[in-house]
This record gives structure tokens, sequence and C-alpha cells, in this order.
């Protein structure tokens, strides 16, 4: 005789609708903004119309146009060189052999994402105006670098340990050295988890705004920091069209570098 | 690898981040025994007025008197983070396991939709409460609409609105962690834990909950942890007159000028945070032992 469950365990009343209240707290704001910033109303809150005109004005903003311009040039060079550090790095974690520095490392790569970022803001400005290093652009680039080489890291770190290492010992079987191992094994292996933490790297450069506030100097204004600035003095339809712009960067870099990680997963399997 | 080009790979990661956060790092505790010069930066000699200044004022006559406003100042930004972290925990949580529950398919795309936010801009996640909060804002304007009020309710620049604005913030630090712990959760225990008549909470309670702990450690202090330095919430939704450590040390270095103070705040909440993080995962060590 069948008997009958009590209840599903799977299955707790109530729970799917909690999930779609929890995902409408995440995404129902983030919506508001976006359609705000299409009010063609100069009051912010009052809806008069759909317009873009806040997206020209913006546009037309050269101060914007030279922030936006810092953060692209300071987001792709600490791009590029928290990857080949990054890179660099989880091939020693993986494949090399450090024995006792492992931890240390590992815990000093961390670092950055464990400390609060308003300290290590601090502290990177307390360490630039010591050693007299003033120009913003190449300070904000290094500060970027910094905690952008833990997200470059993890993906690839994540992907060597997926692959194991059968895979050098048969290149090594076939009489490769250890630069055509890398060249033709590891790193085309290796190139969708180095992509997709060079996007996280760029996106998370591109989305800072504390370590730039204090780092950077006059003429080094980010894109963030000066709408910082501008949310400061009030809430206006520029600052919902900046917004709203840099949300939608941010979506797009970091769709595709999830799918990219997807699909570095699927390739695995 | 041999050793030397293992060394020779790992040296700019080592160099980059020893250089420029450990060295820092150093440099602040060495600037919050230094003497505050009145227009920033510091000079000597070494002093501990920097900690004395926690919990004294120095008066006129140079005597030290007892101060309450920065222990305050702690004790609500710790306040603060523990709600926060409290809050994640109880809606997390649920969402986790109901995740958990999902097929394949529809657990990917709920994971995406929980990872999202992670990445976008804090900066302005934050600021979308401020467009919902304010006077002429969302909340207030369909209140009103609907009659239920007149004037305007103070819904921004309270400890409610930054309490709102640190869970909104931290959420996905909490739901992630906990539900890799609770996806490992063998389905076959439950089942057992059923077939031994027990009701939904006593399965919670007796099963789930114990496994989950781990998890629910790892996000605790995750969210924590950056909750306890927060400072675009504070800033933002608190109109920044109600501080916390974090704003209070971003002034030390640019209103109030004065650096060893700053460092020696930055000091303690590093230790404070680095000491959350050593504890946790000897917890988690402990209780992964069979």
């Amino acid at each position: 005789m069948r008997t009958v469950r009590p209840f599903d365990w799977r299955q707790t009343p109530g729970l799917s609708a909690f999930t779609a209240i929890i995902m409408l707290f995440f995404y129902a704001p983030l919506l508001i903004l976006v359609i705000y910033s299409f009010n063609a109303n100069q009051l912010v809150t009052v809806w008069s119309g759909f317009s873009v005109h806040w997206f020209v004005d913006v546009a037309a903003n050269a101060d914007i146009r030279r922030a936006a311009i810092n953060s692209v040039v300071i987001a792709i060079a600490a791009t590029i060189a928290s990857m080949l550090i990054a890179t660099a790095g989880a091939l020693a974690l993986e494949r090399g052999n450090l024995r006792r520095g492992r931890a240390t490392v590992t815990a000093m790569i961390a670092l950055p994402l464990i400390v609060p970022e308003i300290i290590v803001a601090i502290m990177t400005l307390i360490f630039f105006s010591m050693i007299g290093m003033h120009n913003g652009l190449v300070n904000l680039i290094i500060a970027h670098t910094v905690f952008c080489i833990p997200f470059a890291l993890l993906p690839v770190q994540a992907r060597l340990r997926d692959m194991g290492g059968t895979l050098d010992e048969a290149a090594r079987d076939l009489y490769a050295n250890e630069w055509q191992l890398f060249r033709r094994v590891t790193l085309p292996l290796l190139m969708p988890a180095i992509s997709a933490g060079a996007l996280m790297a760029f996106v998370v450069s591109l989305d800072d705004f504390l370590i730039s506030l204090m780092v950077s100097g006059a003429g080094s204004t980010t894109l963030p920091v000066y709408v910082y600035g501008m949310m400061r003095l009030g809430v206006t339809p520029e600052v919902n069209a900046i917004s709203t712009i840099l949300l939608v960067v941010s979506l797009i870099f970091v769709t595709a570098s999830l799918l990219l990680g997807r699909r570095s997963q699927m390739a695995e399997q | 690898m041999n050793e030397n080009r293992t060394l020779a790979l790992i040296a700019p990661a080592f160099l980059v981040i020893g250089v420029f956060m450990v060295l820092p790092l150093c440099i602040a505790v060495v600037y919050s025994f230094m003497t505050a010069n009145p227009y920033g930066g510091v000079s000597m000699p070494l002093t501990f007025d920097a900690y004395v200044q926690f919990l004294f004022r120095r008066d006129f006559d140079d005597s030290l008197m007892f101060s309450w406003s920065y222990v305050i100042i702690i004790i609500r930004s710790i306040y603060l983070a523990a709600a926060t972290t409290i809050f994640c925990l109880m809606l997390g949580l649920p969402v986790a396991w109901y995740i958990v529950c999902q097929s394949l398919q529809r657990r990917r795309i709920l994971l995406f939709f929980v990872t999202l936010p992670f990445w976008i801009n804090t900066l302005i996640r934050t600021y979308c409460w401020v467009l919902i909060l304010r006077d002429e804002g969302l909340a207030n304007n369909f209140l009103k609409s609907l009659g239920i009020i007149t004037d305007p309710l103070p819904l921004l620049y309270n400890d409610g609105s930054i309490l709102l604005g640190l869970v909104y913030t931290f959420l996905p630090f909490m739901i992630l962690p906990v539900y890799s712990t609770l996806e490992r959760i063998d389905p076959r225990l439950i089942e057992v834990a059923y077939d031994l008549y027990a009701n939904r909470y006593a399965v919670f309670r007796r099963v789930i909950w114990p496994l989950a702990k781990p998890g629910a450690l790892v996000g605790a202090s995750i969210v924590f942890a950056p909750a306890l330095g927060s400072f675009l919430a504070p800033d933002l939704l608190g109109g920044g007159k109600r501080l916390l450590i974090g704003s209070l040390v971003q002034m030390q270095f640019t209103t109030s000028r004065n650096w060893p103070f700053g460092a020696a705040l930055s000091i303690v909440v590093t230790i404070g945070v680095l000491l959350i993080f050593l504890a946790r995962s000897r917890k988690v060590k402990e209780e992964g032992r069979p």
C-alpha cells in the first residue's frame, strides 16, 4: 500500500512568493531608476511623458565625457595589468611548488576583498602621499590593479584546478617543453576563464567608487566619483540618466562574463 | 614546474599586493602613533593620542575627559552591521532553500539573478533608494495619492533607511554561500527525517539548519565585515549626519584633517575584521570535521 506523505519537502508553501518578493526587492528599484531617467519632467518623480532629453544633456556635458574617458582608460589599464599578474599567479599557485608560501600568498591576494573598502582607500591615499606620487591617473591605475587581481585570479585558478594535471602530462609525454605546453595546451584551455576574469575586473574597476573618490586628484576624476558629486547636489534627471547608462554598461559586461564562464564550464563537461 | 619559475610567476602578484596593500597597512600603523598636523599629514613625536581619542577628549586645561561621542559611533556601526547580518540571514536562508529545491535549469536562472546585483555599481543601487524614499519620492507620492498622508513621511536619513540600504547591498553575499552549503545536503537525510515523523519545523530545526550553519557563518562574515566599514549607505541614505565608522574614517582625511586618528580607526577596524575572518575559518574547520 502506498503511504501518503504528510508533505513534500521540496515544496514549502509560500516560499515561491517569498522568493518572488525578494527578486522584486532586488530589481524594482533599478527599474524605477531606468523609468525615471526617461521622464520628460524636470521634477524627477512627476511623470510627464517619455523623453531621451536627459541622455542628450549628459552626452553633451564635457565634464562627464572627460570623467568617462578617465574611467575607461583606468579600467582598460587595470584590467590588462591585473589579468597578466593574476594569470601568472594562478599558474604558480596551481601548478608550481610553493609549499609553505602558498597559504601566505593566497591570504594576501584575498586581502583587498576582506579589508573594508574605505580603509583600503585611505591606506592607499596615505601611501601615495607619503612616497610623493601625485599623478592621479597613475595612482588610480595602480590602486585599481590591486583590487582587480582577486577578481581576475579566481576564475583562472578554478579552471586550472578543474583541468587537473593529466593534459600537462600527456603533452610532456609527447615531448612538449614548458613553453609549448603553455602555449599549445594550457593557454587555449584557459582562455575562456581568463576572458571571464578580465571582464569581471573591467566591471569592478569601472564601477569602483570609494577608492577612486579618495585616490583621484583634480583632473583624474572617474565617472562614479563625478556622479557621486552630482548626487550630493540633489536628485536631478541628469543623475538618473547617467546612472542608467552606468547600470546598462555593467549589465552588458557582466552578462558577457557570466556567459563566458558558463561556456568554459560546459566545455569541461 | 621548477621552483625558480614558480617564484617568477608569483612574484608580480606578491610584489604588487605587498607594496600597494600590505605596506600601506604597515604605514598606517606607524601614522596612527604620530602627531596630527593642523592641515593634514603627520609629524613627530610619537604618541598614543590617536588611540586615547577613542575614549577621551582633551580639555582646555589639557586634562582628559571621558567622551562618549566616538564610542557611540562605533557601537552604532556594530549594531547596524549586526542587524544587517541578521536580516540578510532571515531573508536569504528561505531564498537559498527555495533555489535548492528547483530543477537544474531554474536553479541556473535564479542564481544568475542573485549574482547579478554583485556586479552592479553600489553607488547606483544605493541611489535608487534615495529616489524612492525621499520626501518627493515614489513612496511618499504614492501614499499621498492614496490619501493616507498629507505631509511626506521622513523615510530617508534615519537608521532604518541606512539598514534598508545595507540589506539591499549585501543580501546576495548571504544567499550564495548559504545556497552552496544547502545544495550539498543529501536529500536522503530529509527523507529519513520524514520517515521518523518529523514535521516541517523539525526537519528545518534538526536537519537543514545544522547543515546550513557553516554557509551561514561564511555569509555572516562577508556581510558583517563590509557592512561595518560601509560608506555609501550611511552617506546617501543617512544624509551623512548619522555617522558610522566608515564616514568617520573618511572625515579624518577630508574635513577634520586628523590623519593619525583616521589611521588608528582604520587599524582597529581592520584588526576587528581580520579577527572575524580568522575566527570563522577556525569555526568552519571545526564544524567540517566528521
